[in-house]
């Protein structure tokens, strides 16, 4: 073992080698989102700033497309991260997962770089094969398509055949099983129809039973290690909460779908059936929070690493809140008639993508990097704490700003836009220039600068975090196994 | 301690996770054939796209208490009938450009798509066209070249995205189309353009003009 508080990879078992390296591309895709998102909320309040070089439609795509990215790469790190522990074995075919992670890389940079070089081609399908699908979240072109698909059925192959030799854990079971889902889905959305009340309530099974089913689960699964990693907590409690969150989850996130299936061209029962089970959506969160803050509590909140557990509990907290609260506010029809592509669902998009998964993210960075440095001490007394607690306010509390700036700005558009002007362009423009919406835009633009401060010290902080510490990573009391 | 009730037991909880989501995905599966057949192009929700070669309106429903789509009488689309394959080529090149073009991420279709531009689901039918004897020729207008049209008063325009004349006049085509899309009386308290004695713009003056202020 090398020594204490240096980075060494010979800490790390080889699926963690490969892990660290998603982990530090996911990292840097993250302030690529962060910077276009910059660019994008300055353009609301200059539109003259980069037109016509950057138009506001580049950098939005660059931002959100920068955003599934890093949470894919930072999901396929934490879960090469966890493979070994979990299943006892070594990584089956790990110079493959190796080699692909190179791929898929080089294939990102070569998306980003024409997004930004070539931005937009002629109305043909061409067009769609080699710039972009001009869907929303999913506009990467088709070879680019193709390619994500042959990368994640390596990844899958890397998991399923680990655990398959090794041991199946409970965690290790939903988690083969959630990627077949998530593998599949994306199939839903590579394909081209005129029709665009069809294309959408495809693009939905991805956009939506991704992110409001097969990454919940998915982030249940990494939870439930972390929880053990981090505080202890024994398997079977973690096992049968990550059933019950699983039974939850897809039994409302599954026909949950519905509530995008209100305003398409899609028949009326989707009002009752949307309606109905996005309400229920919250409950698994609810079930996340009550499972995590016991956890702690019934450990006294001890725990190996103080910032790892810190981000799992903002994960829990953020995952209800985002997903679960700002999502119930405007999900019910009657609602979501004056809400509906207004900055309503921008408030809500924000802070569900950052509370549920970019903190669960985070918190395996945090795990990554004291194993890295040969699980080095991450408890009370750590030197430079306060650099991930800056870090952690910063960035928690420019994105809960930004949220109610952008709530803000929603409530003012769906109320002058849209349940007074009519939703057409003179009613959109008129509620665009009110003073209202642009105190909004002005405060999330605000906050987004003290997100962005919060990204560079949470860099900082784990390019440093652990390096001048020589004590060991604190014990945990083991828990007395069940009778 | 609870593994020794049913209810509280990882066996129990495994079997009803397993149960739930396949019971909920096979509803879901059936809902979608059932959806599938009700928004293919030529239903009475999704219209079959020579719906183009008519007036399309949103009128005020009492009975469902929304507005909906009311096609009405003969207007060809730049004073041309087409043909069903003709005009499901017409309309599936104005989506392919809105594709091409990136539309979504500035504007919203159905409501979904980002919030810097106006939603473009009822944008045939918005008033800021002027009239429908000028709407045609100011949209393909507009398209090809927004840089030099006044938008509103806060400065923000559609940047020039080299949209040809062929894919101005498919993208209003489109637009046309997704007009006499039934959806539920989303937007909601819309004003369309006044066009009870309209006759088709076939013949109309260029106009230099913005479409809205």
């Amino acid at each position: 073992m090398a020594m204490l508080g240096k980075l060494d990879s010979a800490n790390l078992n080889g699926g963690q080698r490969l892990a660290v390296k998603y982990f530090i591309v996911a990292l840097a895709l993250f302030g690529a989102q962060v910077l276009f998102g910059l660019l994008a909320g300055i353009q609301y309040l200059k539109p003259d700033f980069l037109y016509g070089v950057i138009d506001f439609s580049i950098n939005r795509m660059v931002h959100i497309n920068a955003l599934v990215v890093w949470l894919l790469y930072g999901f396929i790190g934490s879960t090469y991260w966890l493979l070994e522990d979990e299943s006892g074995v070594p990584v089956v075919g790990l110079g493959l997962g190796n080699l692909v992670f190179w791929i898929f890389t080089l294939a990102v940079a070569v998306v980003v770089a024409v997004y930004l070089l070539v931005q937009v081609g002629p109305g043909n399908e061409t067009t769609l094969w080699l710039i972009t699908e001009g869907r929303e979240y999913i506009e990467a072109p088709r070879w680019a398509d193709i390619g994500i698909v042959v990368c994640v059925l390596v990844f899958f192959f890397n998991v399923a055949a680990t655990f398959a030799k090794g041991r199946y854990t409970g965690v290790g079971g939903v988690l083969v099983l959630d990627l077949v889902a998530l593998a599949g889905l994306y199939l839903a959305g590579m394909f081209y129809t005129p029709n665009i009340s069809i294309d959408q309530y495809w693009w939905w099974w991805v956009i939506h039973l991704w992110v409001e089913a097969t990454w919940e689960v998915l982030v249940g699964c990494l939870m439930a290690y972390g929880l053990m990693k981090t505080l202890g907590v024994r398997r079977k409690i973690v096992e049968t909460w990550l059933y019950i969150e699983v039974a939850l989850m897809f039994g409302s996130g599954i026909l949950g779908l519905g509530h995008h299936y209100f305003w398409i061209g899609t028949p009326e029962y989707w009002f009752t059936i949307g309606g109905f089970f996005s309400a229920l959506e919250p409950v698994p969160l609810v079930a996340m929070v009550v499972h995590s803050v016991f956890d702690s509590g019934a450990h006294h909140m001890k725990n190996t690493n103080h910032p790892a557990l810190a981000w799992i509990i903002a994960h829990a907290f953020g995952n209800f809140f985002g997903a679960g609260v700002w999502g119930f506010m405007h999900t019910l029809p009657q609602i979501n008639l004056y809400t509906h592509g207004t900055q309503w669902s921008a408030s809500h998009g924000h802070l569900a993508f950052f509370g549920a998964y970019a903190t669960l993210v985070i918190a395996f960075f945090y795990l990554a990097v004291q194993k890295w440095r040969g699980n080095v001490w991450m408890g009370g007394g750590l030197t430079g704490a306060w650099k991930w607690k800056w870090a952690m306010i910063l960035l928690n509390g420019g994105m809960i700003g930004m949220t109610v700036a952008l709530l803000i700005s929603g409530y003012e558009q769906s109320q002058i836009e849209r349940a007074i002007g009519g939703s057409g362009w003179v009613a959109y423009f008129s509620a665009q220039a009110h003073p209202w919406f642009v105190q909004g835009m002005w405060w999330r633009q605000i906050f987004g600068w003290l997100f962005a401060a919060g990204y560079v010290l949470l860099v900082w902080d784990l390019l440093t975090i652990g390096s001048r510490e020589t004590r060991p990573a604190q014990s945990l009391i083991a828990e007395p196994q069940a009778a | 301690m609870s593994q020794d009730l049913w209810w509280a037991s990882e066996s129990f909880w495994r079997k009803t996770a397993i149960w739930v989501t396949a019971g909920s995905f096979v509803v879901l599966i059936f809902l979608t054939f059932d959806s599938m057949s009700q928004i293919t192009a030529g239903t009475k929700r999704v219209p079959a796209y020579s719906v183009i070669n008519h007036r399309i309106d949103y009128v005020f429903d009492e009975k469902r208490n929304f507005q909906v789509p009311v096609i009405g009488p003969e207007e060809p689309l730049f004073g041309k009938k087409l043909t069903e394959q003709e005009a499901e080529a017409l309309v599936s090149h104005g989506k392919l450009t809105t594709q091409a073009k990136n539309c979504m991420d500035c504007h919203s279709l159905l409501g979904n798509g980002a919030y810097y531009a106006p939603d473009l689901t009822k944008s045939w039918l918005d008033p800021s066209w002027g009239s429908p004897e000028v709407r045609e020729q100011q949209m393909v207008e507009f398209l090809m070249n927004p840089q030099d049209r006044l938008h509103n008063g806060i400065g923000r325009k559609m940047p020039n995205l080299g949209i040809t004349l062929d894919e101005a006049r498919a993208t209003v085509a489109f637009l046309k189309w997704m007009a006499s899309i039934d959806t539920n009386g989303f937007p909601y308290n819309f004003k369309p353009i006044e066009q009870a004695t309209a006759a088709p713009a076939s013949a109309t003056p260029p106009a230099a003009t913005a479409p809205a202020q």
